[in-house]
């Protein structure tokens, strides 16, 4: 059973998009597959968040400005302009999110550690405020409703099956990223940025880079977003929107690449699961949150892989290969 | 008159404390100089205004006839000068290898890719094998590097600047808290790395065994100011250095 690697991570790969391309043939009601379509955009929004935090160290408070520009891109083009803007005000969504986050990146940048933190999350509740106070632009907290994308997209199956393809391979190409050598330079400069600088490196210059990618793909997570669900609103670029990617990082585990994925599953199936029970769910999801932090220190997929590799270990000793 | 590197009258002070007082020296190629002198004496300071990390009040540095005062550390790096630290700068939780390719991929200018597996760049790779070699540490490669042993972090410190191909290697006490089997083992080391890549060294060290043992010229620093500059014998017989390691002798 000794696969080499890239076999093993093709095989998961096959099966993971397997699961999520059965998902509309074997539901019983349309509203299991937009329960999966959600973990496919929030995973994709959690992943991106994680390049820049697990990966590189800096833990932004503020990635749902960006979500919120891809999602009022599409929303504002689609609804007031016309449904054939659809991809156009992807494009622009896009577009905005790289010089806006270029543009607070310059500044954010300079901080380190909680200024920094501190610093994104006060862009995204200016940003907030905004949205929420421009009634005429945003439709203020009632947000925009009745976002229908053009043709074929329209119908609920068909979407759904546009975003298992964007975000599996947006995710594709984050891990790619992950494991080149700018990945290398990233999760090096976590480690010991000074070093970096002494390897020859600029380490604000990778800072602002790793940035602007994970604030487009945060985007694009938003745009997808406002089509499938036909609806947004400013909590989209509230700080609880920030908030939600960095537990489903945790709960994942911030050290893994697919953690902060499978926290989204796990997050957004709690919700689902417990919200449908009691009108309590907030305080029962933060106890087993609790619980699974204090458990799994690693997060579900590290201590997952810690076991198999304990496991694996102790197998190996007693039949040497 | 071709010197690789040329301090002139470099001055920097810490409030009223000068800690580099007037000091001008010049390092010929493919020597091997030690700089020593008491705790405090400025080593690590005039180090870090060679690399870029601390703007000298005054005087200047120059590097193949570039000046160096103003310049970004990367940017000196990229000239042509490594560093090894005193307390080992690694990547802790990177494999020995990967801190090694980390090194290779930025000397080759491929940190800009983002495609590609960064084990996958074949030049990288050989280079990464070639120093681990070198340093004796191929059986590490694989563990990540907070697991080494002390001695073996400083080395793979030296062997990160060593990956970057510098034209001048600043190593700032290469065995600092090393037990004296490891001292030796380094000292070795090092002489036989300088012999092997052809580097121009220069190292700060408290260790007089390896800077009378390996060292061409010998630099002595005392409360900011160079108070004296020569072969190892020479030094040996300097009175402003006895007394300054010995003290003023009165009476």
């Amino acid at each position: 059973m000794d696969l080499p690697r890239r076999y093993k991570f093709g095989l998961l790969w096959t099966a993971g998009l397997l699961v999520f391309a059965l998902v509309p043939l074997l539901m019983t009601s349309r509203y299991q597959m937009n329960l999966a379509g959600h973990i496919l955009v929030w995973g994709l929004f959690a992943v991106s968040f994680n390049m820049l935090w697990g990966v590189t160290g800096m833990l932004s408070f503020g990635q749902a400005l960006y979500y919120g520009i891809g999602a009022y891109s599409v929303g504002l083009l689609v609804t007031r302009v016309g449904a054939a803007w659809f991809f156009p005000a992807l494009g622009i969504g896009l577009a905005t999110a790289a010089l806006i986050s270029l543009l607070v990146g310059l500044l954010v940048i300079r901080m380190t550690g909680v200024y920094f933190t501190m610093l994104t999350l006060a862009f995204a509740q200016l940003a907030y405020q905004v949205t929420l106070k421009w009634r005429d632009l945003t439709g203020g907290d009632d947000g925009i409703q009745g976002i229908i994308p053009p043709g074929l997209l329209a119908d609920k199956t068909f979407y759904y099956y546009v975003v298992l393809a964007v975000v599996f391979v947006s995710i594709w190409v984050l891990k790619r990223m992950a494991y080149s050598p700018f990945g290398l330079v990233l999760r090096c400069i976590q480690q010991n940025p000074e070093r970096v600088r002494f390897i020859g490196r600029s380490v604000r210059m990778n800072q602002l880079r790793i940035y602007v990618i994970s604030s487009l793909f945060a985007a694009a997570a938003g745009a997808l977003m406002a089509g499938m669900d036909s609806s947004i609103h400013p909590d989209m670029l509230y700080w609880t929107t920030s908030g939600e990617v960095i537990l489903m990082s945790v709960l994942g585990g911030i050290n893994r690449f697919f953690g902060p994925f499978i926290g989204a599953i796990v997050l957004i199936l709690l919700e689902d699961v417990i919200g449908a029970k009691t009108e309590f769910w907030p305080i029962v999801i933060g106890s087993v949150i609790l619980v699974i932090v204090i458990l799994f220190p690693r997060g579900v997929v590290g201590e997952a892989q810690h076991l198999w590799s304990r496991f694996r270990g102790d197998s190996s000793q007693r039949s040497p290969a | 008159m071709n010197a690789l590197l040329r301090v002139e009258q470099l001055r920097k002070a810490f409030g009223g404390l000068k800690v580099t007082d007037e000091v001008s020296f010049s390092i010929q190629p493919q020597e091997i100089a030690a700089i020593i002198g008491p705790n405090g004496a400025g080593k690590t300071t005039l180090f870090n205004q060679i690399t870029g990390q601390l703007p000298p009040d005054g005087g200047r540095i120059r590097f193949e006839e570039v000046d160096l005062v103003g310049r970004s550390p990367q940017d000196i790096v990229r000239l042509g000068i490594g560093r090894s630290f005193q307390i080992a700068s690694i990547f802790p939780d990177e494999s020995v290898r990967d801190n090694l390719l980390a090194a290779c991929l930025s000397r080759l200018n491929q940190t800009r890719r983002l495609w590609r597996p960064y084990t996958s760049h074949l030049q990288a790779g050989e280079e990464a094998m070639a120093i681990l070699a070198s340093l004796g540490l191929e059986s590490q490669a694989n563990r990540p590097a907070y697991e080494l042993a002390h001695g073996d972090q400083k080395l793979l410190d030296i062997g990160i600047a060593l990956a970057l191909r510098p034209k001048l290697l600043l190593m700032d006490e290469p065995t600092a808290g090393m037990s004296p089997e490891e001292r030796q083992r380094t000292r070795t080391l090092i002489k036989k790395l300088w012999e092997e890549y052809r580097l121009t060294l220069v190292f700060i060290e408290h260790d007089m065994d390896m800077v009378f043992g390996i060292a061409e010229r010998i630099f002595v620093l005392n409360h900011g100011r160079l108070i004296a500059e020569g072969a190892p014998e020479s030094i040996r017989a300097n009175r402003d250095v006895i007394t300054a390691y010995l003290g003023e002798e009165t009476g």
